[in-house]
């Protein structure tokens, strides 16, 4: 335990020495405060306006911006290692395959976690100051349940960043897969099942067609804000999951199975290296 | 005990054969010198040793046990291990680097301070490793193979890059290290210093056990000759020595059986028009020569 905690320690440090925590708090907190105020600029109006329509709307532009953070933050960190010869030595150390992998992956998580509540609690903060129809109460939980859940949704692409990282020898392929990766989940995904849709002019069966949004966190995680701040229209492609009415419990579960199951991905990945 | 133990080791890469039947054992502080052209077997021979990697056949033990096996972690402990162009993290300081590698193996923060001036780097210990000299990164990588007093050190060309003072005291300290009763294996294909703090060596041809022995057993089994040189105008040789001689610059150059070594330097020194002597005894890099194409003439290289 004190070994993983030892290399996750390291990462975390890193992190804030190359300024990424920085950066992706900076991010963060723009592109939510920014949306807060110009969110209903479309509308004719800026200021502050509905914390249930930001917060969604917010969803839908963090899963462009999370899982490109997440990858690019962790796709090099075993063949970054693997590269600069510091892996081979660190294999010689008392620390099993294992431990460095998932250490490595702590230290990713905690960088994401530590920036993503200073990233958006900067901008709920700002959102409290500065909007009148809005009370600090009623701000509260939906940021800390956004918070939570924008947290999770970078820990699972940094885990599939660490198994691409953990599978290939070379870092510039390990920046190509991750850039694929990105594209599949964020537009070719989307853009199939709305296709599958056009396609069939509809006719797909409707009771198992919405569980199909399940095999992409990112549509998973959309689906749980949206859950969340119930009064919201579902509009686009989330609107077929209206029939399927899943529960926020499912949709939880099936986050979870997300990020448990890339990151059994990389370890077993990584046992399999050769040195 | 033996402190490394190799029998019958042999490792293949999807079937190339790395390394062929190596024997080799080590006992408590002997300094071994692994020698070998490019990809002859050593950095796998070292793999091994450190259970990186496990033998296609036969068999390898480390402290009695296999480096590989669930006894590992606290075998690693003891194992201290230089690998050849590290480059460590070239953001961190060299002081915060050693603390990492400290606390991954476990050991108190106060050996930190004290390696850092023995390796002579006190002085730049705050500063980044990005900015440290190719020797400065070697002493750091010396300094990390240093953590935790290790009873069996493998020091993968640990001389690249350093200058040939900073290379003597490197070797000094390798003659401490081992009078601390430390075991050493030293890989290196850079010949020339070498010879006056190894015990053993063993020199590895594409994948193939050499010669293995003290410089002394090798020096006699390759029998090499005795080179002098000599200076002089016109010297009138011994008609028994005149077929090994070749004119040279300004004198002669003569191979002499070892054995036969005294008993020539008397003749010699009778010569009268001599003006100077030199004698050069058959070296490590001599010997390593002389491996080094044998195994040429036996198998073309692939």
């Amino acid at each position: 335990m004190n070994a993983i905690l030892t290399v996750a320690n390291k990462e975390f440090h890193d992190g804030l020495r190359n300024r990424w925590v920085m950066s992706i708090s900076l991010i963060f907190a723009l592109l939510a405060t920014g949306l807060a105020y110009f969110g209903a600029a479309a509308s004719g109006q800026a200021g502050f306006t509905n914390l249930s329509t930001t917060l969604v709307s917010l969803a839908s532009l963090a899963v462009f911006v999370i899982p490109l953070i997440a990858l690019m933050l962790a796709y090099d960190g075993v063949v970054g290692e693997d590269e600069s010869g510091t892996l081979l030595l660190l294999m010689t150390y008392p620390l099993s395959r294992w431990q460095l992998v998932l250490g490595k992956m702590m230290g990713h998580w905690m960088i994401m976690a530590f920036s993503t509540i200073i990233g958006f609690g900067l901008s709920a903060i700002i959102m409290g100051s500065f909007s009148e129809n809005t009370t600090w109460n009623e701000l509260l939980m939906p940021y800390a349940f956004f918070i939570t859940f924008a947290i999770l949704l970078g820990w699972i692409f940094i885990a599939i960043a660490t198994m691409i990282s953990a599978s290939v020898i070379e870092k510039s392929k390990a920046a190509g897969l991750a850039l694929i990766v990105w594209f599949i989940f964020i537009f070719m995904f989307d853009l199939s099942l709305l296709g599958l849709l056009v396609g069939t002019e509809g006719n797909v069966n409707a009771e198992l067609f919405p569980y199909l949004l399940l095999l992409n966190p990112t549509d998973v995680f959309r689906l749980i804000i949206i859950s969340f701040f119930a009064e919201q229209q579902l509009t686009g492609l989330m609107a077929v999951a209206q029939h399927a009415q899943f529960s926020m419990f499912s949709l939880i579960f099936s986050m979870l199975v997300w990020f448990i199951a890339p990151v059994l991905g990389a370890i077993s990945l990584f046992n399999k290296r050769k040195l | 005990m033996n402190i490394v133990e190799l029998q019958q080791a042999e490792k293949n890469y999807q079937g190339v054969e790395a390394l062929k039947s190596i024997d080799l054992s080590l006992q408590q502080g002997e300094v071994l010198g692994l020698f070998g052209h490019n990809g002859a077997g050593k950095t796998t021979t070292i793999k091994l040793i450190l259970g990186l990697i496990k033998p296609s056949a036969g068999q390898v033990r480390v402290f009695g046990e296999d480096p590989t096996g669930d006894n590992a972690y606290h075998l690693r402990r003891q194992l201290g291990f230089l690998q050849e162009n590290v480059s460590f993290y070239q953001q961190m300081t060299g002081r915060e680097v050693l603390d990492y590698f400290a606390k991954l193996k476990g050991c108190d923060k106060k050996q930190v301070t004290d390696l850092l001036e023995e390796v002579g780097l006190a002085h730049a210990a705050m500063r980044r490793v990005k900015t440290y000299s190719k020797g400065m990164r070697q002493r750091l990588g010396l300094a990390q193979a240093l953590l935790g007093q290790p009873k069996l050190l493998l020091l993968d060309e640990p001389t690249v890059g350093l200058d040939p003072i900073a290379t003597q005291d490197f070797y000094q300290g390798i003659a401490r290290l081992k009078a601390q009763g430390s075991t050493i294996i030293l890989c290196s294909h850079v010949l020339a210093g070498v010879e006056k703090y190894i015990d053993r060596a063993l020199i590895l041809g594409q994948g193939h056990l050499l010669a293995e022995g003290s410089l002394s057993t090798l020096t006699e089994q390759t029998n090499l000759p005795v080179t002098f040189h000599l200076q002089g105008s016109n010297i009138q040789l011994p008609s028994a020595l005149q077929a090994n001689a070749v004119d040279i610059n300004g004198g002669l150059k003569l191979h002499v059986n070892q054995q036969q070594k005294m008993a020539t330097l008397q003749q010699l020194l009778t010569l009268p028009s001599l003006e100077n002597i030199d004698i050069h005894m058959p070296s490590l890099e001599d010997i390593y020569t002389h491996y080094m194409n044998e195994v040429q003439h036996r198998e073309p290289p692939r």
